[in-house]
């Protein structure tokens, strides 16, 4: 069985035209009616394509995504704080998780995903090879980035591609806490003592602007924003998103009672809008093509953690295999003891455990 | 006991009057655990395994005077920051008005230190996993241990007239009553691994043995906790079998990762400084947990193929303050941020 | 998240795996591809079924469960799991949804609404 179907690439069995464009129109009339895509219906390649480079993406985001917050989980400075960080952290694994899952529906697999990560063929939300020098830097992110990530990923609990979208619904679900939990660190410190609140609003300067380039270039210089758009895959323009969202953080720092580092940033009565500054496109450019403060460090230690767990994950699978062997050869009424008979009992619980757990029950 | 009628409200109004809202909070979380129906877990079967009279009566306390935590401003605080499980915490509710007295809360912080720095490791590992379901699951245990340090933190901090980051991030090392178990450096996969299945099969004994504690708080804290540790010693039961009977190379590791820690595993089982509360009933003896202790991880280690180190024990006594030199860096790195800003809240 | 994905190939379940042996002997490690994949079902009441959650990666059944436990249910989302490998689910194929299930639109009389008669008879 094959993984989701689209035009044969290498003419293998070829298809003759009539039914492609049959094949086409069918998928059209799918994505037009409102309908899903589902893994195992006909796709056109361009689109698996598309999608698994942005569902391959975000899931690289969220897992390059715990490091610059990771690094404060043992120094958070409440207990409480320490257990919020480290379930946020956890979350974006899980996020991680889901979305390689959605990608792997599309015919291609985790492992393959890690190793363009590690070996810089694949791209993360940009936003992450900034460094997180201060406690602060946990609320801006959360209050900034997350908001950004929330304004982007609503709208894909709606794409056209089944498996992307309810892991997005999963996602938003589970977000709803993360981008709270940054707004009350950075609104503690803001009302917090003088040194507090300084820290809070360098990091709410240091963030404002990255978090504004998340939405991506200007609909202008964005040449996949139609194509993504016309497969429903993406139902919102960059620009779209980014006025809304700017519209949305406005008043929030108001409550927060810190400044937005934009001169330019005014109410503008005709449009409904805020008017805002020019974003710096040339520092957006450098830290895509990885000049940015932490690229480098961000892919080395993922490539550290993948490549120093080989050893573990070889050994789960072996002693996976040595249970199955052994359950064959008990199913096949060999010699096996008793004890093998409940090592091997289909869970590759040991006899040990077993019991106890017998006992306990 | 059930779940229904561990939820079952009877109202015995404590004298602390608290906010509406604040009890409608806590309602809430309530029904959102009754409505997920969870039945009684392991913790109760182990707690009939363990002793099935204390058990019993415990338990009809805690249901009696479950609603009690109208107005304690730290069970708000405790169910916000469990908002991840609705059901965290609820039994606690009984006992958390309650001040220990000062032996009982330098007790509760040897308990509270144990979990809190056993989290602080595990914190260390985020995002460093060998696959990312791991780095979840370690993550989940480290959380546990971090919800159950806290309980026990606040609740000395009762005690001892203070908070508990006060305990945790104003303490200096010789203060720290944990093991020197925990202080270990994670290693590899393998040595944390060894470290958590140690630790839990220690945790999973001494937890079910302080449910008959005739502390009602601890006996709270343990039933909550037991529930958690009855999982980390099925995974780390699991990991240690897999690693041992895995590979030649997990072999090596998961014996050498054992061997590591093992020196530190003795001082587990010593009552210094307790005689007192074992007497009243307070603290179990944890000496007469190392049997049980020896024989279960000895089953693990053996079908896991690997040998039971030998190795002598650790000349410590971390309980009394004198710790391995590996608590001071931990301490420093936990402590820094909260040291910067004395007095700042947070 | 994996609904019809089906079989997977034999490297990416990692089949392909060397001896214990054969790997603490220095040769040059081979790293396996992946665990096999899971499917996760999630009971999230009494009373309820199963319902399809997403997929996870793990080495043996017992592993599936607890990663499923500490992925799926972390917000007490369940209380009950099923895992099930990937690699045995059977699908139908799309291409046959004609022959499948358009087949049965036309069989109005196996609905009650069919039945005009009965409209307004209690009981009925």
């Amino acid at each position: 069985m094959e993984h989701a179907k689209t035009a044969p690439a290498d003419g293998a069995h070829l298809v003759d035209q009539a039914e492609l464009d049959d094949l086409q129109e069918r998928f059209d009339a799918t994505i037009a009616a409102e309908q899903r895509i589902e893994p195992r219906d006909w796709m056109p390649e361009a689109y698996r394509r598309t999608l698994i480079r942005q569902i391959g993406q975000h899931a690289h985001s969220e897992i390059i995504g715990m490091q610059p917050e990771g690094n404060w989980i043992t120094r958070a400075p409440s207990l409480k704080r320490k257990s919020i960080l480290m379930a946020k952290v956890q979350d974006e694994a899980g996020h991680g998780l889901y979305l390689y899952s959605a990608a792997e529906t599309l015919g291609i697999d985790r492992t393959t995903m890690t190793e363009q990560l590690i070996d810089g063929t694949a791209k993360y939300s940009s936003i992450f090879n900034y460094p997180t020098p201060t406690w602060a830097d946990m609320g801006a992110i959360g209050w900034l980035v997350d908001g950004a990530a929330i304004c982007n990923q609503v709208p894909l609990c709606r794409a056209s591609y089944g498996p992307y979208g309810r892991a997005m619904v999963r996602i938003c679900k589970e977000e709803s806490f993360h981008q709270r939990q940054g707004f009350e660190i950075l609104y503690e410190l803001s009302h917090g003592t003088p040194a507090q609140h300084r820290m809070a609003q360098e990091a709410v300067d240091r963030w404002w602007w990255p978090a504004l380039m998340m939405f991506g270039p200007p609909d202008a210089d964005s040449p996949n924003t139609a194509q993504s758009m016309e497969w429903k895959i993406k139902r919102f323009t960059n620009d779209e998103l980014r006025q809304r969202f700017i519209d949305m953080s406005v008043p929030q720092a108001e409550v927060l009672g810190l400044a937005l580092p934009d001169p330019d940033l005014r109410w503008n009565e005709a449009t409904g809008h805020y008017d805002s500054g020019e974003i710096d496109w040339t520092e957006f450019t450098e830290v895509l093509k990885g000049r940015g403060p932490c690229n480098a460090l961000r892919v080395s230690n993922r490539r550290r953690a993948h490549e120093g767990g080989a050893w573990v994950r070889e050994a789960a699978a072996a002693y996976a295999q040595k249970q199955a062997a052994r359950a064959a050869a008990q199913a096949g009424g060999g010699a096996a003891a008793n004890e093998e008979r409940a090592a091997a009992q289909g869970s590759g619980q040991g006899s040990a455990h077993d019991r106890r757990m017998a006992e306990a029950s | 006991m059930n779940g229904a009628d561990a939820h079952a409200p009877e109202p015995q109004a404590p004298a602390a009057a608290a906010p509406a809202g604040q009890v409608a909070e806590q309602t809430a979380g309530q029904a959102e655990g009754q409505r997920a129906g969870q039945p009684a877990g392991p913790a109760a079967g182990q707690a009939a395994e363990q002793a099935p009279d204390q058990v019993a009566g415990h338990a009809a306390e805690q249901t009696a005077a479950q609603p009690a935590a109208y107005g304690m401003p730290a069970v708000a605080d405790e169910l916000e920051a469990y908002a991840l499980d609705p059901q965290a915490g609820t039994p606690l509710t009984a006992a958390i008005t309650a001040v220990p007295a000062e032996a009982t809360a330098r007790y509760a912080l040897e308990l509270g230190d144990d979990a809190l720095i056993m989290a602080q490791r595990l914190g260390e590992l985020v995002a460093k996993g060998p696959e990312l379901e791991e780095d979840i699951a370690l993550t989940n245990i480290g959380l546990d241990q971090l919800g159950a340090a806290r309980l026990l933190l606040q609740y000395a901090g009762r005690g001892l007239g203070r908070s508990e980051d006060e305990l945790a991030y104003f303490r200096d090392e010789s203060e720290f009553r944990c093991c020197a178990l925990v202080e270990q450096p994670n290693g590899d996969f393998a040595q944390t691994i060894a470290k958590v299945f140690l630790v839990a099969h220690f945790q999973q004994l001494l937890y079910g043995a302080l449910l008959g504690s005739a502390d009602e708080f601890l006996a709270a804290v343990a039933a909550k906790s037991l529930k958690e540790v009855d999982y980390h010693v099925e995974h780390a039961d699991l990991w240690v079998l897999r690693l041992g009977d895995g590979t030649v190379e997990s072999h090596r590791r998961m014996q050498q990762g054992l061997a590591e820690v093992w020196p530190a595993v003795a001082e587990l089982f010593d009552d210094t400084g307790n005689a007192e509360l074992i007497t009243a009933g307070i603290a179990p003896e944890r000496a007469g947990l190392r049997e049980a202790f020896e024989a279960r991880v000895a089953e693990v280690i053996e079908q896991a193929t690997l040998s039971v180190p030998t190795a002598a024990p650790l000349m410590v006594g971390a309980r009394q303050g004198r710790h391995t030199p590996h608590l001071g860096f931990l301490l420093a790195e936990m402590q820094v941020l909260a040291r910067q800003h004395p007095g700042a809240t947070w | 998240m994996a609904d019809e994905r089906g079989t997977r190939d034999a490297t990416a379940s990692g089949e392909d795996r060397r001896s214990p042996a054969e790997q603490g002997a220095g040769v040059a490690e081979l790293p396996a591809r992946s665990w096999p994949l899971w499917e996760v079902f999630v009971r999230s009441a009494r009373g309820l079924s199963h319902v399809h959650a997403g997929s996870l990666h793990a080495a043996d059944a017992q592993m599936a469960l607890e990663n499923a436990r500490d992925l799926y249910t972390r917000r007490s989302e369940g209380v009950s799991l099923w895992v099930v490998p990937s690699a045995q689910i059977t699908a139908s194929d799309p291409d046959r949804r004609g022959a499948y299930f358009e087949t049965a639109g036309d069989k109005v009389y196996r609905h009650p609404t069919f039945y005009a008669r009965a409209e307004g008879v209690p009981h009925l």
